[in-house]
């Protein structure tokens, strides 16, 4: 595997010996990659290489069988559930647009701050902080919604959504933001968009993880691409040398 | 607002002033000026226990998602205890045998009656019991994740246990037979008019506080959190949210408020069987809030109110058409009106005629 030191971060997220079962079916037999702080990081294969599965391993939506996988070099994900992996600082943006759609787009900013992580009730005293209103005012800049701060989600375009949650992600500071397939079924300005949206998002306290099919988009946003192919990684390094890679043209590009 | 089912404060209103209106006129015209017979304040106290039931379920279905067809279960809890205590102390005070130990050759009561004369100890159960079962139930199945429609087989078969355990006469439950010959409430005669348009103005009132408590508590953030889990539970549990203790919490309190319904019903009603916990009724105080809009508190009370006043109105000439009316309200709601009437306005908006025509009828 070619390795290309693009960043200059520490590591973000290590994954060691993944394996991943569902029944008889590997989805991943042993994967292990690193994904540096202040990179953006784009893993990409065919339906089925297992992407959108390490994703789930990653957040606790599925167990794995074996393998480890540690945040910022010090915690264990494996030993903590989804609401606790989150407030470790993994965010997780899902290839649906997943937004609370009866609350407004501020009303979802402010729900995806956790000041209080050890209680709910405690967060929800401290609805009123003022610290949480600023955080979503920045996020809401940040994301190019702040003239809707007020419309629910459910009547944002589909791009919006994408952006309104990639903003609950932000408003938390995770230290790996993961996006699974952030620009299918947008437009080309939506995701031209995105892309700038991405691309500045990028920072030393951060690692973006971003799982996708349009390969035109991850070469514009990813420093590094890790190429699955059936739960393998049989690529590392630069999306253009990924192009040029003798075995990620057999298997994915198709020759 | 894309969704119309989150805040109706108009509606809220006009229904709270709606409940507290029937609060006072109840105990004015039925007593001092007259004008309410007994027997209509008596079906007003009942449609009012139906309405809190609603509310009840509306707070965890049309809130937080979690659409329960086993209500009729807590209900019923409230209704067994309450009977349970004017028969012990009917027992106790005036010397009267409840039929139940009498066809069962029984000289005493069975040895968890001890106590329930009482009615502090009685409330205090009718709070604590469906309290803890909703909590015990809850917690095993929200851990599991188990939710959507498996949620409510599973509240729809335990319902129909409990039916099953009642109709057994040997239970101390009063079998098949329920329990009835209620002589007294709280040392007052049950079926003098004064009584019964108490107990129907204390289910009105009951009504009104729980629909005002649901109404703030459902505009804090606690009901906002509960709305972000109907829409997208797994999108907050990403977010580092435990939803766990919200739902348990919602499931519970809806829990009790069913329980209080049912204590008031009983009385109002005269008897509890195991009827109560067929299938049907559970399935029906669904249909209420359904017509009436889930997540609309106004729409769950309306619902209730327009059915059951049907049913009752029904049941005078033609009860066997009852089954199917209520599956023409079901297939109604189902085809035209997904969000209950409240879609009503939004027909109206698509054809403008119709508005115009009742706007006409208002302002004439």
């Amino acid at each position: 595997m070619d390795k290309v030191e693009t960043a200059a971060g520490d590591q973000a997220l290590q994954v060691d010996g993944l394996r991943v079962a569902f029944g008889d079916f590997v989805a991943i037999p042993n994967l292990s990659f690193l994904v540096n702080f202040g990179e953006v990081h784009g893993v990409i294969g065919p339906n089925g290489a297992g992407k959108t599965t390490l994703l789930d391993a990653i957040t606790g939506k599925t167990r794995p069988a074996e393998g480890r996988i540690l945040l910022d070099r010090h915690t264990d994900l494996l030993a903590l559930d989804e609401p606790k992996r989150a407030l470790a600082g993994v965010g997780r943006k899902f290839q649906k647009p997943s937004v609370f759609e009866a609350l407004s787009v501020r009303e979802n900013l402010e729900l995806a701050l956790r000041l209080r992580p050890r209680s709910i009730l405690g967060e929800l005293r401290s609805w009123s902080d003022p610290r949480r209103k600023a955080r979503a005012d920045e996020v809401l800049e940040e994301i190019g919604l702040a003239a809707r701060a007020d419309t629910p989600a459910g009547a944002l375009a589909h791009g919006q959504k994408q952006w309104l949650e990639i903003g609950m992600l932000l408003m938390q500071r995770p230290k790996l933001l993961m996006l699974d397939e952030p620009v299918a079924g947008m437009t080309a300005t939506e995701t031209a968009h995105t892309a700038e949206l991405i691309r500045r998002l990028r920072s030393p306290e951060r690692a973006i993880l971003v799982i996708e099919h349009d390969m035109d988009f991850v070469e514009e946003i990813a420093d590094r691409v890790t190429v699955l192919h059936g739960g393998d990684p049989i690529f590392e390094g630069r999306m253009a040398d990924a192009r040029a890679d003798a075995r990620v043209r057999e298997v994915y590009l198709g020759r | 607002m894309s969704d119309a089912r989150v805040h109706h404060p108009g509606l809220f209103r006009a229904t709270a002033g709606a409940i507290a209106v029937i609060a006072v006129a109840l105990p004015i015209l039925g007593g001092v000026m007259g004008g309410i017979s007994p027997y209509f304040a008596n079906i007003i106290g009942q449609i009012a226990t139906f309405a809190l039931l609603a509310v009840a379920l509306d707070l965890i279905w049309g809130y937080a998602g979690i659409l329960s067809l086993g209500h009729g279960l807590f209900f019923a809890m409230g209704g067994y205890l309450i009977a349970m205590h004017l028969l012990k102390a009917g027992f106790e005070f005036s010397g009267i045998t409840p039929d139940f130990m009498i066809f069962m050759g029984w000289s005493e009561f069975p040895g968890f009656w001890a106590g329930l004369e009482h009615f502090p100890y009685a409330l205090a159960l009718i709070v604590l019991l469906p309290g803890a079962l909703a909590l015990v139930y809850g917690f095993v199945s929200f851990r599991s994740r188990v939710s959507g429609v498996y949620f409510a087989i599973i509240t729809q078969a335990l319902t129909y246990i409990a039916m099953l355990l009642m109709f057994r006469n040997d239970t101390g439950f009063g079998g098949n037979n329920g329990m009835t010959g209620f002589a007294e409430v709280l040392g007052q005669p049950i079926g003098a008019p004064s009584v019964v348009i108490g107990l129907a103005t204390v289910s009105v009132l009951l009504l009104l506080a729980g629909f005002l408590f649901a109404g703030w508590l459902t505009g804090t953030s606690f009901g906002r959190l509960l709305i972000a889990i109907r829409d997208d539970e797994a999108r907050l549990r990403f977010l580092g949210y435990e939803t766990l203790w919200p739902k348990l919490a919602i499931w519970s309190l809806s829990a009790v408020l069913a329980a209080l319904a049912g204590a008031l019903y009983v009385p109002q009603v005269g008897i509890i069987n195991p009827r109560l916990l067929s299938p049907d009724l559970s399935i029906e105080i669904a249909v209420w809030v359904a017509l009436g809009g889930r997540g609309a508190l106004s729409g769950a009370v309306i619902g209730a109110v327009i059915i059951s006043a049907l049913k009752f109105w029904l049941s005078g000439f033609a009860p066997d058409l009852w089954p199917f009316i209520l599956a023409g309200v079901v297939l109604v709601v189902v085809v035209v009106l997904p969000n209950g009437l409240l879609d009503l306005r939004g027909l109206l908006r698509q054809h403008p005629a119709l508005g115009n025509i009742l706007s006409e009828k208002r302002n004439g």
